[in-house]
């Protein structure tokens, strides 16, 4: 199993918001998570990215059979985790091209190959900026920086295609994209797909999942994962709104 | 005569007014009538002040009693140095075509009693030889903006200066290379300075001047070093100041800048060490459709502190000005900025623009930062921000959540903060080595002590950052 993650209980300021999660993934699969507003989404990206001020109280997050709960958030990355943020963070000054090169270096690094030739670095950059049809030159503007919302979310899924990541968890990557830009980002993402890695989108809704088809759709409510299906249950969802898994959940 | 004050009795101020009214004939060798004239004027003055302290306004976040509270020899005439003076002036940069004026301990090197005139006619050399060769000049500019207002280290200077820097660019001139005036401490003794420069640029002329600040030693130097630059009507100058000095050091630089109209300035002054640094920079827009551009960036650690005094005087119409500071402070430095813009009551159309952003590393390190605005016109543009915060954590989170470590994570923020002050050098060739040294300095890899700031390291070794900078 891709990632495996064994009764997760994660704080925030010692307020517990995930309180016992499971969920297992493997390579070839997509996994939605969905679910009400404040049941804990983005702190699961956060648990397993790494990010500080996260808290895993108990529980474990094995990733490609190792436990990840002890590793920093850059060697999670290495390790093949990516996360599409759902609210990129523009870095003035910092341009694209140092920023990807010296992330892609630093993966290299940490599997001990040595630095990407300039030339081969500029070559992958054009060929994946086709694919979620960036046609500005990325080059020598600041990370987000001066980014419309979606060039801001092509621009993570151009970084994925950038870092080939093993597992991608994308953080609604759908919110504030309009439907052209939604099917940019889809069309990506599945071209990126493939039996040697796996996705796990987080959504509010299900009209990503229109375009980016799960294999498994995941209710997450309160901090557990209280409801998992196929993808037809996105499709009930958005029928019959979250209230009856709150009533069967708190019954 | 006694040239040296060891003394311990009496007090730093003291000391120098006996040396001044004991040693005025030696002092004043080489004056014209108007320079001996201002210093009986400004050593009443200093007499009457003595040194500011911090129970002054505009010393209150500087405390400068504590390294004037030490003993100093306050040279009045050169040592013969037993260094290679040569080798302590070589300048390394390359593909940076300069000319180099040096000073030693605050003489003038190689004066040989004539000036330099360059192919273009630009005409450079010791202020004493100035006074010898260019009477007229310096008696129409010398001493007709620097002022001690709120500052008698100006007035000290102004008393007891010797020795300094000449610099004419004659109507329609400019200077192909870049002038750099290379400022070396190199003595065993804890040693008081005063340099004074005269800068004058004609009508349509064209100036680039660096101005490196440096000590080699590890002995406490006290500079005071007072600029008067003279810009004449549609003349472009660019003043780049390197401050790089060991950590006992204090530099007092007060820069006063006049402009005629239509011309351009812009002045770059890059604080990389110091124990305690005063920037004094006045610029005075006096003539219609003036512009000046005032950037710094300081990078502080360990105990230093930095001071930058800007005053904008908009004084005449349809002036600009930009003024940017940006400054990272470390451990337990300190900052201070006091940017004061005045719009006078003629001066209509002035756009005048400041900035101070600060990055506070530490929790002890400290910023004062005080926006001061005096407008008297109506039909005015002025902005003002000032900024001080901690490192984006957002920001490294996202940098970290790609791969990158910590330590580049904060390596690439910071550097990106700087930026945007060396992106305005237009010196390409300096602007690359800014940019090194820059990284150098946020990877604590400066050494302040290796010689001249541009020698630092060894230049014929590619410097190679951890994080890849270059541009592919």
């Amino acid at each position: 199993m891709l990632l495996n993650i064994k009764n997760l209980h994660v704080s925030i300021d010692g307020k517990e918001i995930i309180r016992g999660l499971n969920l297992g993934v493997n390579k070839g699969e997509v996994h939605a998570i969905m679910g009400p507003n404040g049941t804990g989404k983005s702190t699961l990206a956060a648990a397993i990215t790494g990010r500080d001020g996260y808290d895993v109280t108990e529980g474990e997050i094995w990733f490609k059979g190792k436990n990840i709960i002890e590793l920093s958030a850059e060697e999670r990355a290495n390790e093949g985790i990516f996360l599409s943020f759902q609210y990129p963070v523009e870095i003035p000054g910092v341009s694209m091209t140092n920023f990807l090169r010296t992330a892609l270096n630093a993966q290299r690094e940490y599997h001990g190959k040595p630095p990407v030739p300039a030339g081969e670095f500029l070559k992958m950059m054009e060929e994946k900026k086709n694919l979620v049809e960036i046609h500005s030159k990325l080059a020598n503007r600041s990370v987000n920086e001066g980014f419309s919302g979606g060039e801001k979310k092509k621009n993570e899924i151009f970084q994925m295609a950038m870092l080939q990541p093993t597992l991608a968890i994308l953080d609604e990557t759908d919110s504030g994209l309009d439907i052209d830009a939604l099917k940019v980002v889809a069309k990506g993402v599945n071209q990126l797909r493939s039996d040697e890695n796996a996705f796990v989108i987080i959504t509010h809704y299900q009209r990503l999942l229109d375009y980016i088809v799960p294999d498994f759709v995941h209710v997450l409510f309160d901090g557990k994962i209280v409801k998992t299906g196929g993808k037809n249950l996105a499709l009930e969802l958005e029928e019959r709104g979250y209230e009856w898994i709150k009533e069967q959940h708190l019954a | 005569m006694s040239d040296h004050l060891t003394q311990q009795i009496l007090d730093l101020d003291e000391l120098l007014i006996h040396q001044f009214k004991e040693n005025k004939e030696l002092i004043s060798a080489f004056d014209i009538p108007k320079v001996s004239a201002l210093r009986e004027k400004h050593i009443k003055d200093f007499v009457e002040k003595g040194f500011p302290d911090s129970s002054q306004e505009n010393w209150r976040f500087t405390e400068v009693e504590s390294i004037l509270d030490q003993s100093f020899i306050h040279d009045l005439q050169p040592l013969l140095s037993n260094n290679n003076i040569e080798e302590l002036f070589r300048c390394e940069v390359h593909n940076f075509d300069t000319e180099i004026i040096s000073l030693l301990n605050g003489w003038y090197q190689g004066d040989d009693g004539s000036m330099h005139t360059s192919p273009e006619g630009v005409v450079y050399g010791s202020l004493r030889t100035a006074m010898k060769t260019y009477p007229e000049l310096v008696d129409k500019y010398y001493g007709e903006i620097a002022h001690c207002m709120n500052n008698s280290f100006v007035s000290l200077n102004t008393a007891m200066v010797q020795d300094g820097v000449f610099i004419y660019v004659p109507d329609g001139v400019t200077f192909s290379k870049t002038l750099q005036i290379i400022k070396i401490i190199d003595r065993n003794e804890n040693v008081f300075i005063q340099n004074r420069n005269l800068i004058i640029l004609g009508r349509n002329s064209q100036l680039n001047l660096m101005h490196c600040d440096d000590s080699i030693n590890h002995s406490t130097s006290l500079v005071n070093t007072v600029t008067e630059i003279f810009v004449g009507e549609n003349a472009h100058f660019e003043l780049y100041k390197l401050q790089n000095l060991n950590d006992m050091s204090g530099l007092i630089n007060s820069t006063f800048i006049k402009q005629e109209a239509n011309s351009t300035i812009k002045t770059n002054t890059l604080t990389f060490n110091c124990g305690m640094i005063r920037n004094n920079i006045e610029v005075a827009l006096d003539g219609n459709g003036a512009h000046a551009d005032v950037f710094g960036l300081y990078l502080m650690d360990k105990k230093q502190h930095v001071d930058n005094q800007i005053r904008i005087l908009h004084n005449q119409p349809h002036c600009t000005s930009n003024e940017l500071f940006k400054g990272i402070l470390d451990d337990e430095a300190s900052a201070v900025f006091n940017g004061y813009i005045y719009v006078a009551r003629d001066a209509q159309k002035t756009n005048a623009y400041q900035n101070n952003n600060n990055i506070q590393l530490k929790p002890h390190a400290t910023i004062h930062t005080m926006p001061f605005l005096e407008i008297y016109a109506d039909d005015v543009k002025c902005s003002h921000g000032a900024t001080i915060g901690q490192l984006d954590q957002e920001a490294m989170f996202y940098l970290r959540s790609r791969g990158i470590s910590k330590a580049n994570a904060r390596l690439l923020l910071l550097y990106a903060f700087s930026a945007d002050i060396i992106k305005h050098i237009s010196i390409e060739a300096l602007k690359t080595r800014i940019d090194d040294m820059v990284k150098k300095r946020l990877r604590g890899e400066l050494s302040i002590c290796e010689k001249c700031v541009l020698h630092c390291g060894s230049p014929e070794k590619e410097y190679h950052f951890e994080i890849d900078m270059s541009k592919i």
